[in-house]
């Protein structure tokens, strides 16, 4: 499990209009660029002192690659970031408040406990 | 000596601004109701006639990050910008600076961490909506200095809501051993029941509007006995999944006393989640 490599995933995407953007028209090249090229980099360190170890397990990688927002719950991704980069990605092709309304839906087969978010 | 002269709790909801601001049919037809309710609760900020305010909220993956993620954090800086670009494009939340007061975090940095509070500090603080949302509610021409606390509510392994209180209580002390004549606010938000990112968010309500109800009774009546009794990191996960947020709420009732009734308390029920305003006055209701 690499639930911490998943949520940089989505911290570091959400933060950034440019790749949010990238993100929502080409997920799964923005995926696999960003694991080869992204996913070692220390945030607060200059390039030079990446880690080495870092990589997506293959569940991880297609639901990110996918748009798959249960999935990733089901992973154990932080839902508060899943949820705040998918309303960048999607709200703006719904009305309202349809989009957060049907994104909840689609999660109606969880019941408590959810799965677990600890890093 | 310093005087504490309000402690205020409140939820932050990130959409007031955008609500209130809001025009013609963008206008919710809530808005009317929720701008009343804050311009009262705004006033019982203005009557404590404070000169600083310490302000509890909760970075929400913005500047603090799951590489270094301090429980308890206390700004030091002469300013803290303020907003972050997903909070604008999310919430349409404006940019802000903020003044600091530095010798206020420093008393309250030496204080906590003699008093057993091994309290993280930033130098380079940008704050986000858990502070600017009740900037925009309640003091709007952000005029006054601040002291930033952060809290953890959000990457667990979380503090237990005890120690949430046990800091809330410090603080008073902190606040009131401060040698400056200076009238002092502490303003903390948090949430009531919250679900964000699972099944039951967006509803109607809140997720558990039982919870809410009583969570609003131990706030207003001071009852930290109860709540602690009832409450725990495993509990809160029952009435939504970022319900851990009503820990700062604690924390505030912490710094308000057990017992003590709150002054001003008023909420709304939106859809989503509860709103919910308290106000005491340590020193009595002012004049």
């Amino acid at each position: 499990m690499s639930k911490y490599l998943v949520n940089k995933f989505l911290f570091t995407v959400d933060r950034d209009p440019e790749l949010v953007e990238r993100y929502r028209d080409d997920p799964r090249a923005t995926v696999t660029w960003w694991e080869a090229t992204q996913a070692n980099t220390l945030l607060n360190c200059v390039g030079a002192e990446a880690s080495t170890w870092l990589r997506f397990e293959d569940a991880e990688r297609e639901a990110l690659a996918t748009h798959d927002h249960p999935a990733l719950f089901a992973l154990g991704a932080h839902p508060f970031l899943t949820l705040t980069l998918f309303i960048a990605l999607f709200e703006r092709d719904h009305e309202g408040l349809e989009y957060q309304k049907w994104y909840g839906e689609r999660l109606s087969h969880f019941s408590l406990p959810y799965p677990d978010i600890a890093t | 000596m310093a005087e504490l002269v309000a402690v205020i709790a409140s939820t932050h909801h990130p959409f007031y601004y955008r609500a209130s601001t809001a025009t013609g049919d963008d206008r919710p037809p809530f808005a009317d109701t929720w701008v009343a309710k804050i311009e009262k609760f705004r006033e019982t900020l203005t009557r404590a006639r404070p000169d600083v305010l310490v302000m509890v909220g909760s970075d929400h993956f913005h500047q603090l990050w799951l590489d270094n993620m301090p429980q308890f954090l206390v700004g030091k800086a002469p300013f803290y910008d303020a907003n972050f670009y997903n909070e604008e494009r999310e919430f349409g939340l404006p940019r802000m600076v903020l003044r600091g007061h530095e010798e206020l975090s420093a008393h309250v940095l030496r204080e906590g961490l003699d008093a057993g509070f091994d309290l993280a500090f930033s130098n380079e603080l940008r704050i986000d909506h858990s502070i600017t949302c009740p900037i925009i509610t309640l003091r709007p021409q952000a005029d006054l200095p601040i002291v930033p606390v952060y809290t953890n509510i959000f990457a667990p392994p979380l503090p237990r809501p005890t120690r949430f209180v046990q800091l809330g209580r410090a603080l008073r002390e902190i606040i009131e051993s401060w040698p400056a004549d200076q009238r002092v606010a502490v303003i903390g938000t948090g949430h009531l029941s919250l679900e964000l990112g699972g099944p039951r968010q967006f509803g109607e309500h809140g997720p558990d509007p039982e919870f809410d109800r009583r969570a609003v009774e131990w706030i207003a009546s001071g009852d930290i006995e109860g709540c602690l009794s009832e409450v725990t990191l495993d509990s809160l996960h029952r009435p939504g999944n970022a319900t851990h947020g009503f820990m700062d709420f604690m924390l505030m009732m912490g710094v308000a006393g057990e017992g003590v009734r709150a002054d001003h308390v008023d909420t709304l029920d939106l859809f989503h989640t509860m709103e919910a305003y308290f106000t005491w006055y340590p020193k009595g209701v002012p004049a």
